[in-house]
């Protein structure tokens, strides 16, 4: 009948094929999913890296910083202190060496700092009083997420400032003093009340007389671990808490011309690396075991031997006198440990420091009914609430890797089940995306692009001043580090389902909005799914 | 198609080199509009829409809106193409229905470039400037129809052929073409006797045949590589005169493969070197696309029942080797190694 009203020759109107639903055919459908990328799956923070990186890659800095903020209000610190085990499951390590995630995070953390991008208060006051114990990172993430619900956190801090170990362990040339004060202000200026020299000693009264309707603490390990070293009268041993905090105050550590540090962390490794810097002409660490089961990081050794610190592996002090040391070899036996051989050595040393861990200070709890103690810590479930209801705790007094990023997660997560607390109910966790491992996407389509280096200040420089050893990489670094990001898991506009599509069955709504499957058509070939470069399709059979 | 189009194709595609996840694929949501591929925008002229009857994944289908939209783009959607007949014009056009969104004639199987020819000359009598494309399979472009198509080139009629070569008479049931590579089996080259499959040292590479006659642009292309794809029709639409491109189009159906497996075998044509992708301007090959990941050509046959007697028992048969040998020649033939950069 149509045809009645075309010109000569003209049998059929354009597209009418568009009458013949295709999707009939289909025996399995695509459908756009989100999968986990492994960067935050190990992020002890939490952070959603790619998130905020597919707001850096876009030029967007200040949507990036805000994106991160939501998980982690310190990103200046992170982007220094945080070991980065993001980094070592990027995908991208795979196709060449990972995202430099923390060098990024670090550009967003102290772009924020010199525009003065402040926190968003929240909308609600709830009238909660919560009581924080310890503004060391765990306290001051509790506080941060805290205050953002709403809530009224208090800190009381035994100390003078804030930062807990990011201030008196950790070296400024790691850290500069700057750079936290600015991150803690901003959390000052959200509402989070600090109250300095005000060691709470006794739990159940501090939050009696405050009228805390909750309680979490953070206060750190802090006591230095020691070991039984026969030592002479004139011997000079100290420990390496002792000698980082007094880094911090007028008079500096006099620890003499050959310094001897006796442990294998990366404490051990500020210790030497600060007493270096102090002037001292040899500093020596001496470590019961090899350097493949130092507990250190690979890289904070490397940039302690690059200054000249010095390592004795396998070897124990027997003894201390004034001026030398004892040292007896070791040898690893067939399950690894340490044993001694009855080969002795004399070392010079002007002083000793012992850097062999530290534990809790657990008395502020003394009285409160149903804590629990394993190992020294404090026992807390996955809500990180203790025993004792309404008072939680976390960060290096908990089971813990005793990491500074841990410890902000130990914060997140307590902040949010205090808040389900107060409400009378309990925090859930949203189940967990499936994993977007390496095998889920299609690497074809990632340019080739290895990790820009973040510039290293000389070595002279930093052997002899307290100056940042690791420097920040420039905007133009930092858009092309972003764009390293593989969006693991997750769309990225990339436009191949729309055009792979051999049925035009893929609907593109349109920038940030995504895409949609028109199953009227869809035959389910899975071409899109095959070519999404990132995993961010998934094929699921129909039930027929 | 309202946009203006700020950068020549390939100032378009060094500018996007810059861009780690933007360089290979369709769209890149970091750069503005009209930096980005036809198929990228929301308004590409879907020429082929939806609703048709290819196979799923066919390569086919898939190529022509790719090509067909590039066109259109180019010609401001001024347009009429021609069909042999094959896949693309029944599954496209089964009577009472079309999914061409541009006028489009069909006459026979092998006088497609004939037909062209004529519609060009009527538009020139016309005085009017809409351009023509003739378009077929590889058996109506490389076989009944090469007598017509050798007269388009000779006469450089204003025309752009595209064949989309999927290497059989594929919508008769997987017959052989002069198209079909070495040891393929189809349905008139059984796997069977002592050579199973297509035989070597046949055939022919229409694309040579084509800069022999000396036409003005002649190039190949691949559904795996959109961009260079793009820019070839919008290149050959910027020029006047007989031109041709033929586009490697896999076909599930005919190389027995899966459905999703479409751009990938596509791809490892590419990179194995058994599809060379280069173009020629009046005689002369100008550039060939380098070869980025470089795969045997085990990798591309393994993935394809007609070629699985060439792995029965689970060793390779020596024809494997003999492939390999052909890529080979071809990356050396075109100089398909390298930086693209020295190109
Ligand atoms: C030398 C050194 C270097 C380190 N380097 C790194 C690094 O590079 N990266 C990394 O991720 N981690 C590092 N760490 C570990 C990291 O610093 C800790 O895991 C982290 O600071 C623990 O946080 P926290 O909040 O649990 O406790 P802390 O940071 O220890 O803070 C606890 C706070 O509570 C206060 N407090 C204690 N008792 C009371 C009380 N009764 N009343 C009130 N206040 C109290 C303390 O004064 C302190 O301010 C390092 C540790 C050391 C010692
Ligand atoms: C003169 C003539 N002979 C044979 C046929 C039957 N026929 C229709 S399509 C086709 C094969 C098409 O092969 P090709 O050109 O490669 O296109 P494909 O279907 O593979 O895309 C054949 C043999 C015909 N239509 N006309
Ligand atoms: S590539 Fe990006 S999303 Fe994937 S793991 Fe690395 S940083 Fe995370
Ligand atoms: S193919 Fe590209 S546009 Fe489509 S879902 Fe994957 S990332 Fe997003
Ligand atoms: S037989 Fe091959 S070319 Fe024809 S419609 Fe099916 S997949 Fe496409
Ligand atoms: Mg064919």
């Amino acid at each position: 009948m149509k045809t009645m009203d075309h010109d000569f020759a003209i049998t059929l109107d354009v597209g009418t094929s568009l009458a013949n639903h295709t999707g009939s055919w289909r025996t399995v459908r695509p459908i756009y999913v989100h999968r986990l990328p492994p960067c935050n799956d190990a992020c002890p923070a939490g952070e959603d890296i790619q998130g905020w990186l597919s707001f850096a890659e876009a030029g967007d800095y200040e949507a990036a910083w805000r994106a991160l903020t939501k998980n982690n209000p310190l990103p200046a610190v992170m982007g220094r202190v945080c070991y980065h085990p993001c980094e070592r499951a990027c995908n991208r390590a795979h196709i060449d060496s990972a995202v430099g995630i923390n060098s990024v995070e670090r550009f967003l953390g102290d772009m924020a700092i010199a525009k003065g991008w402040r926190f968003t208060p929240p909308a609600q006051k709830s009238g909660k009083k919560v009581l924080i114990v310890g503004a060391g990172p765990a306290g001051l993430s509790a506080a941060y997420h805290l205050a953002l619900f709403g809530h009224s956190p208090t800190i009381h801090e035994a100390g003078p400032a804030p930062g807990g170990m990011m201030r008196f362990g950790i070296p400024k040339y790691r850290l500069p003093r700057d750079i936290l004060d600015a991150e803690v202000a901003r959390l000052a200026d959200l509402g989070v009340r600090i109250e300095y020299n005000s060691k709470v000693s006794d739990l159940q009264t501090t939050m009696r007389e405050g009228g805390y309707d909750a309680a979490f603490l953070a206060v750190g390990a802090h006591i230095a671990k020691r070991a039984y070293i026969p030592a002479g009268e004139a011997a000079k041993v100290l420990d390496a808490v002792q000698v980082l905090r007094s880094m911090e105050g007028e008079d500096k550590p006099l620890l003499g011309r050959r310094v001897v540090v006796y442990g294998g962390g990366n404490t051990a490794l500020d210790v030497a690396r600060t007493a270096k810097r102090l002037g001292a002409e040899e500093a020596i660490i001496v470590y019961r075991r090899t350097r493949e089961k130092m507990p250190a990081h690979d890289f904070e050794l490397e940039e302690a031997l690059e200054e000249g610190v010095m390592m004795k592996w396998l070897s124990t002090i027997k003894n201390v006198e004034a001026g030398a040391i004892t040292v007896e070899k070791m040898k690893l036996d067939e399950k690894g440990f340490p044993q001694p051989t009855g080969e002795f050595e004399t070392l010079e040393a002007d002083s000793v420091v012992l850097a062999l861990g530290q534990d809790v200070d657990l008395s502020l709890l003394n009285g409160v009914p149903g804590l629990e103690m394993m190992d020294g810590v404090v026992h807390v479930g996955p809500d990180m609430m203790t025993g004792a209801r309404g008072i939680f705790a976390g960060g290096d007094m908990a089971p813990s890797q005793r990491t500074v990023t841990v410890a902000i997660g130990h914060g997140k997560r307590a902040a949010r089940s205090i808040d389900a607390f107060l409400r009378g109910e309990t925090f859930a966790s949203p189940p967990r995306h499936e994993l977007a491992s390496f095998d889920r996407l299609n690497t074809w389509y990632y340019g080739e692009a290895p990790k820009t280096m973040r510039p290293m200040l000389e070595i002279a420089r930093r052997s002899a001043t307290f100056e940042e050893v690791v420097q920040g990489l420039d905007e133009n670094n930092a858009l092309y580090e972003a764009r390293r990001c593989l969006s693991c898991g997750n769309c990225f506009e990339c436009d191949n389902c729309y055009g792979v599509c051999p049925d035009n069955a893929v609907i593109k709504l349109g920038p940030g909005k995504g895409f949609e499957f028109n199953y009227d058509f869809c035959k389910g070939c899975g071409l899109c799914a095959s070519e999404c470069p990132c995993g961010a399709i998934a094929m699921v059979a129909e039930e027929i | 198609m309202t946009q203006a189009k700020t950068l020549q194709p390939d100032e378009a595609r060094q500018k996007l080199k810059f861009y780690q996840k933007g360089t290979f694929t369709v769209g890149n949501r970091l750069v503005s509009e009209d930096e980005r591929s036809v198929q990228a925008s929301e308004d590409r002229s879907n020429a082929l829409t939806s609703g048709h009857r290819a196979c799923q994944g066919c390569g086919e289908a898939l190529g022509a809106r790719y090509a067909i939209d590039a066109a259109m783009r180019a010609t401001d959607s001024d347009l009429i193409a021609v069909n042999a007949t094959g896949c693309l014009e029944v599954f496209t056009t089964p009577y009472p229905e079309t999914s061409w969104q541009l006028p489009w004639l069909h006459s026979l199987f092998g006088n497609a470039a004939a037909v062209a020819t004529g519609v060009a000359a009527a538009m020139r009598v016309k005085k009017k400037k809409t351009r023509v494309i003739a378009q077929g399979g590889d058996g109506g472009t490389t076989d009944i129809g090469f007598q017509c198509l050798s007269g388009m080139f000779e006469r450089n009629d204003d025309v752009l052929y595209i064949c989309y070569d999927n290497e059989g008479y594929m919508n008769t049931g997987v017959q052989r073409s002069s198209a079909t590579p070495p040891a393929a089996r189809t349905a008139t080259t059984p796997a069977v006797g002592p050579a199973p499959g297509n035989v070597f040292g046949t055939g022919k590479f229409l694309p040579k045949i084509a800069v022999a006659h000396n036409i003005p642009y002649v190039a190949t292309a691949t559904v795996a590589d959109l961009h260079d794809l793009e820019r070839k029709v919008l290149k050959a639409m910027s020029i006047h005169g007989a031109r041709y491109i033929q586009i490697n189009v896999p076909c599930p159906l005919g190389w027995g493969a899966a459905s999703c497996d479409t751009i990938k075998l596509a791809r490892l044509a590419v990179e194995s070197g058994l599809y060379p992708i280069f173009e020629a301007e009046h005689g002369r090959v100008t550039s060939a696309r380098k070869i980025r990941k470089q795969v045997p050509v085990r990798d591309y046959l393994k993935l394809q029942k007609r070629f699985a007697h060439l792995f029965r028992d689970g060793v390779d048969d020596p024809r494997v080797a003999r492939l390999q040998a052909i890529c080979d020649a071809h990356i050396a033939e075109y100089g398909l190694l390298g930086d693209e950069d020295e190109a």
